[in-house]
C-alpha cells in the first residue's frame, strides 16, 4: 500500500515555505524531539488557525504525498500502532473555541482543539456537563478524545462520546470540509458520520469541530466503596447492583495482583433521592468501606499511566459484563505464570484498563495469551502503551470479517494514506 | 467489479433491467421456494408503498426469505444481474424508505422473525430483523427489563426497520435512539458478502461501521441479525399532565424544567386542535385547553417524587391551570393513549392530513410555532401540532380536504414550507421518520454539496454498484468510479492551492 517508510524527497525548507503560505499568522516550525510519534521524527509542526486552514494544509500534504499526524493535546499519541510514516504534525491547538453553548437546548458546539477541562468549565457555569470522565482532561482535547473514543466510568449510564456526539465537521485529505449531523439532539437526516469518525484514530479525516448533547450536572452525588474477598464476589456484587432499581452512574472494580479488589459506585441526583438509594444499596450489598485515599478512586484509571519507575504496558480490554470475574481470574492466572505484577480498573460495562509490569518478553506473551482467550468469545485486547522492547505486537488484534469493508471506507476517504498511515486496525 | 454497471448508472440514473427474465425468476424461486416469491400484480400491490402512500411503485417481484443464507443468495443474484433491491420490514415507515425501485425487487423480511437469544446476565437480546419492536420488550418484561426505543408503531414495526431508520419515540429524550441500543449487526452487503459489525461487547477494534449503518435507510445492505441492549425497568414512573392557556406558557414551562437540571423520560406537547382530535378519537379525558404538557419522570421513587414536586411548581408558575399526576399504570396508559393516537385521530376532524417531521432547537419553539400559525392562516388550512417538546421534534399535521380543488397541493406546499422553517431555525428536516423518498430534495437545503458527497463515499464503500435501495436519501447519485483527489507528482505544481481552494 505505502511505498516506503519515508514519504517524499521534498526538502523540509520547501515544505515549510508552502505551509507558511497557508497558515496565518505563520505557525509552522521544524519538529523537535518532543514531537516524535512512537519513535518517528516528523519534519514539521503546523498549527492552523481555523478549519479552512486545516483543510488547505491537508490538501497540500495529500498532493505532496506527505504523511500527516493530527494532534490535539498529544496525550494519547502512543495508542495504537506506530505510524509507518510521519512528516507533518497537524496540531489543533489554536482551534479551541467553545463556539456555542446552547444551554437551554442542552447542546454545545465546540472546536476540536478545546480541552475537555476548558469545555467542562464553560458548561459548568450553566450547571451542565458532557457526561464523560476522560483521561487527562486538562490536556486532552475534544478532537483527540473523539478520535480515540476514550471513555471512563460514566459510560455505564451515559454512553461514550459515540452516543453523545450529534454533529461534526471533518476536514478530508483532498481538502473537503464536510459537516454531518446537526445541532439538534434528534436528527436522522443523512449518514451518521460523527459515529464513523469517533474512534477512527484520525485515519479518515481531521475532526475540526463537534456538537454534543449535554446532561444536567447532578445536584448531589455520593461515592461508596466496598471491599471484596475474592474475584468471584465481584461478579455477585456487580450483578446485584445491575439487577436492582438503583440509578447509579458508575460501577467499577479496582483490582491488583498484590491487593484485594475494591468495588466503587456513584449515586447522583437530588440529596433526598441519593440518600434513599444509598439505604437501598447498603441493604443489598452490606456495609461500605472507607478507602484510605478517597480522592484516588475515580482517577484510578489515570493512575495506571503514572508510576514512571517501573515499565508498565497498558491495554484496554473488553469482555462481557457478566464475565468480569472470569476476566480477573484469567488475568491473574496468566500473570502468575509469567511472574508479572498487574493492576486493573474494570467497569461494569465490560470495558477496562490493565497495566502489567514485567520483562518486555513476558508482557508481550501475556497480552498475546489474553488476546487469544478473549477474542475467542468476541472480546478484545487493545494495546495502549508498549514499553520499548515489546516488539511488533499489533495494537488492535483481530478486526473480524468487516476488515475489507473498513479498508474500502478508508480508500474512499483517504486513498493515498495521508492520515496516520498504519496506526489503525489491519494496517489502515 | 462493476465495469458494466457504471454505464447503466450513467444511462438511466439508476441501475436495473427492464424486466426479470424467466431464467432469473427461476433462480430466485429456487432460493426461497415457490410460495415466497410473489410476481402476480394483485399481490404485488401490497408492496407498492409504505405508510407514506403518496409514493407508489410496482416492484418486479417480492421475495420473502426466511434465513440469512437466502438473503445472501438473493443479493448475490441481484449483484450479478445488476438488479436493484429494497429491503422491507413491516412497511410502517413514513418517508417512503421502503418504496420499491422500478425494475427492482423487494426483499421482505417479515418471515425472519425469531428471537435468537435472550441473555439477561449481559442485558442483551439477539433477534432477526422481522421481530417487532414490542416483541423484544415482551420477551424480557417478566424479568423487569425493556427495550427502550418506542416508536408509536411499536406493536407492528420491525427491528430491522427500526435499524434502517434509527427510530426514536417519546422516551428517547432520556434513553436515546435505536443507535444507542444496537450493539451488534450481522449484515449482508450489496454483493452478498456477510459481515459482522460490533457485537455483544463494546468497542470492537475498527471503525464504528455499525454506527453508520444504523439510520442508513437500507442503502448500505440488509441487517439479518441484530444484537440489542435492553434496560432495567425503573423503580417508578410518574406522568404529569398540565393544562396551559397556550403553547407559549407550556413551552416556557419546558424551558424551566430543563434549566432546573432535570432530564425527564419524556416531555410531550399537544396544541388545542390535536387535543380536540385525540378527545374525539379515544376519550383520553384531556382538559380542553390551549396546550397540554405531558411530563414523565422515571427512576428511584424518592428521586422521582422529589423532582415531580418541582415540575408541578414550575408548571404552575408558568400558568398551568390544571395538573394531574398519573400514579398507576392504568392512569398512565390513559394519559398516553391520547398522545399516541394523535396522528390517527386527525381523521376525526379532517378528511385528509399530512404528517410532518421536523426538528428545531427547542428554544426556537415559540418563534417557529408563530410562523407556522401565520402560514396556516395564509394558506387557509388548519395545522395541528404534536411534539416531542423535550428534544424539539415537531410533528405538525396539515389538515385538508382532497375533494376541494387545489387543497392537496396547498397542503403539500405548506408542509414543505414548515420543513424549511425548521432548517432556518437551525434544526433538521427529520427527527425520526427518515429522508427516504420524501425528503431527498430537501437534503440539499440542509447540507452542502461537499457534505452530501462525503456521505456518499460511505455508500460507495458499501455498495459501489448502488443496488441497495439506490434512489433514496440523496438528491443525486454519486458515481463511485470517480476518484476524488488526483495525485499531484511534484509539490511545486501545487503552488496556488490556496487560490484554487
Amino acid at each position: 500500500m505505502d511505498p516506503g517508510s519515508r514519504s517524499t524527497g521534498i526538502a523540509t525548507s520547501t515544505m515549510e515555505a508552502e505551509l507558511s503560505a497557508i497558515v496565518t499568522p505563520v505557525r509552522v516550525r521544524v519538529a523537535g524531539p518532543g514531537d516524535r510519534v512512537a519513535g518517528l521524527q516528523p519534519q514539521l509542526v503546523v498549527e492552523p488557525a481555523n478549519e479552512l486552514e486545516v483543510a488547505k494544509v491537508l490538501k497540500f500534504a495529500n498532493d505532496a504525498g506527505l504523511a500527516v499526524i493530527p494532534r490535539g493535546g498529544g496525550t494519547k499519541l502512543e495508542w495504537g500502532n506506530a505510524p509507518r510514516r510521519a512528516d507533518v504534525v497537524l496540531s489543533t491547538k489554536r482551534i479551541n473555541n467553545v463556539v456555542e453553548h446552547a444551554w437551554a437546548d442542552l447542546t454545545v458546539t465546540v472546536e476540536a482543539g478545546c480541552t475537555i477541562l476548558q469545555l467542562a468549565e464553560t458548561l459548568g457555569q450553566r450547571g451542565q456537563r458532557l457526561a464523560l470522565d476522560v483521561l487527562w482532561p486538562e490536556e486532552a482535547t475534544v478532537g483527540g478524545v473523539l478520535s480515540t473514543n476514550d471513555s471512563g466510568s460514566r459510560r455505564l449510564r451515559f454512553g461514550s462520546l459515540r452516543d453523545l456526539v450529534i454533529g461534526m465537521t471533518l476536514a478530508l485529505p483532498d481538502g473537503t470540509l464536510a459537516k454531518s449531523g446537526g445541532k439538534v439532539v434528534k436528527n436522522v437526516a443523512g449518514y451518521d458520520l460523527p459515529k464513523l469518525a469517533t474512534g477512527a484514530f484520525g485515519t479518515l479525516g481531521v475532526i475540526t469541530r463537534a456538537v454534543f448533547r449535554l446532561h444536567p450536572a447532578p445536584r448531589f452525588g455520593k461515592s461508596l466503596s466496598f471491599q471484596v474477598q475474592s474475584p468471584e464476589q465481584v461478579q455477585g456484587l456487580f450483578s446485584a447492583v445491575q439487577n436492582s432499581k438503583l440509578a447509579h452512574t458508575s460501577l467499577q472494580v479496582r483490582v491488583a495482583s498484590d491487593s484485594r479488589a475494591e468495588v466503587d459506585i456513584v449515586l447522583e441526583g437530588t440529596e433526598a433521592g441519593v440518600n434513599a438509594q444509598e439505604k437501598q444499596l447498603l441493604a443489598l450489598v452490606g456495609a461500605p468501606y472507607a478507602p484510605p485515599f478517597p480522592a484516588k478512586i475515580w482517577i484510578a484509571r489515570t493512575d495506571l499511566w503514572s508510576n514512571p519507575d517501573t515499565v508498565g504496558a497498558i491495554a484496554r480490554i473488553s469482555v462481557l459484563p457478566a464475565e468480569i470475574s472470569a476476566a480477573i481470574q484469567l488475568i491473574d492466572r496468566v500473570a502468575k505464570s509469567r511472574a508479572i505484577r498487574w493492576r486493573a480498573v474494570l467497569q461494569a460495562t465490560g470495558l477496562g484498563c490493565l497495566r502489567i509490569e514485567g520483562t518486555p518478553e513476558s508482557q508481550r506473551g501475556m497480552f498475546e495469551e489474553l488476546r487469544a482467550h478473549l477474542q475467542r468469545s468476541g472480546g478484545s485486547v487493545v494495546i495502549l502503551r508498549r514499553p520499548a522492547g515489546m516488539g511488533s505486537l499489533d495494537a488492535w488484534g483481530d478486526a473480524g470479517d468487516a476488515l475489507p469493508l473498513m479498508r474500502a471506507v478508508k480508500q474512499q476517504f483517504d486513498p493515498k494514506n495521508t492520515l496516520n498511515p498504519g496506526r489503525f486496525v489491519g494496517g489502515i | 467489479m462493476g465495469q458494466a454497471s457504471l454505464d447503466v448508472v450513467r444511462g438511466l440514473g439508476i441501475p436495473g433491467k427492464a424486466a426479470l427474465d424467466t431464467r432469473i425468476l427461476n433462480e430466485l424461486r429456487a432460493i426461497v421456494g415457490k410460495r415466497a416469491l410473489i410476481t402476480c400484480a394483485e399481490e404485488l400491490h401490497t408492496y407498492e408503498c409504505d405508510a407514506l402512500t403518496y409514493f407508489r411503485a410496482m416492484p418486479q417481484a417480492v421475495l420473502l426469505p426466511d434465513s440469512t443464507e437466502q438473503v445472501q443468495a438473493i443479493v448475490r443474484v441481484c449483484h450479478r444481474e445488476k438488479i436493484p433491491f429494497v429491503a422491507r420490514g413491516a412497511g410502517t415507515g413514513l418517508s417512503g424508505g421502503a418504496l420499491p425501485v422500478e425494475n427492482g425487487i423487494v426483499i421482505g423480511l417479515t418471515r425472519m422473525n425469531r428471537v435468537l437469544e435472550v441473555d439477561l446476565a449481559n442485558a442483551r437480546v439477539v433477534v432477526e430483523p422481522g421481530v417487532t419492536n414490542l416483541e423484544v420488550t415482551a420477551r424480557v418484561a417478566a424479568q423487569e427489563y425493556f427495550y427502550a426505543p418506542d416508536p408509536s408503531s411499536q406493536s407492528v414495526c420491525s427491528i430491522g426497520g427500526n435499524v434502517a431508520e434509527n427510530s426514536g419515540g417519546a422516551h428517547c429524550l432520556k434513553y436515546g435512539f435505536t443507535t444507542t441500543h444496537v450493539l451488534g449487526l450481522e449484515i449482508v452487503l450489496p454483493d452478498g458478502t456477510l459481515v459482522h459489525l460490533g457485537g455483544k461487547m463494546l468497542d470492537a477494534p475498527g471503525y464504528d461501521l455499525m454506527g453508520v449503518f444504523v439510520g442508513s435507510e437500507g442503502t448500505l445492505g440488509i441487517a439479518t441479525k441484530i444484537t440489542l441492549r435492553v434496560v432495567k425497568r425503573p423503580e417508578c414512573v410518574r406522568t404529569l399532565l398540565a393544562a396551559f392557556p397556550s403553547t407559549n406558557e407550556a413551552g416556557a414551562a419546558v424551558s424551566d424544567i430543563i434549566a432546573a437540571g432535570m432530564l425527564p423520560a419524556a416531555v410531550e406537547m399537544m396544541d388545542n386542535l390535536s387535543i380536540q382530535a385525540a378527545e374525539a378519537a379515544v376519550h383520553a379525558n384531556y382538559p380542553d385547553c390551549g396546550a397540554l404538557l405531558l411530563v414523565e419522570l422515571d427512576g428511584p421513587i424518592v428521586e422521582v417524587e422529589t423532582l415531580m414536586v418541582h415540575v408541578e411548581e414550575l408548571c404552575r408558575k408558568n400558568g398551568a391551570w390544571q395538573i394531574r399526576v398519573a400514579q398507576s399504570d392504568a392512569e398512565r396508559a390513559l394519559v398516553w393513549k391520547g398522545r399516541k393516537a394523535a396522528f390517527a385521530a386527525m381523521g376525526r376532524i379532517a378528511k385528509n392530513y399530512i404528517v410532518q417531521d421536523g426538528v428545531i432547537p427547542r428554544t426556537a419553539l415559540q418563534q417557529v410555532l408563530s410562523e407556522i400559525d401565520s402560514l396556516s392562516k395564509a394558506a387557509g388550512l388548519r395545522v395541528a401540532n404534536v411534539f416531542h417538546a423535550g428534544d424539539g421534534n415537531l410533528h405538525p399535521l396539515v389538515l385538508y380536504d382532497e375533494s376541494i380543488a387545489g387543497q392537496s397541493e396547498s397542503a403539500a406546499t405548506l408542509s414543505n414550507r414548515i420543513v424549511e422553517l425548521c432548517i432556518e431555525a437551525g434544526g433538521s428536516i427529520t427527527g425520526e421518520h427518515g429522508v427516504g423518498e420524501d425528503k431527498k430534495k430537501v437534503m440539499s437545503k440542509m447540507f452542502s454539496e461537499p457534505d452530501l458527497e462525503t456521505m456518499q463515499r460511505v455508500r460507495c464503500a458499501f455498495d459501489p454498484l448502488q443496488l441497495s435501495n439506490p434512489t433514496k436519501i440523496f438528491p443525486r447519485p454519486r458515481l463511485c468510479g470517480e476518484k476524488p483527489g488526483e495525485y499531484v507528482q511534484h509539490p511545486l505544481e501545487t503552488a496556488g492551492i490556496a487560490e484554487r481552494f
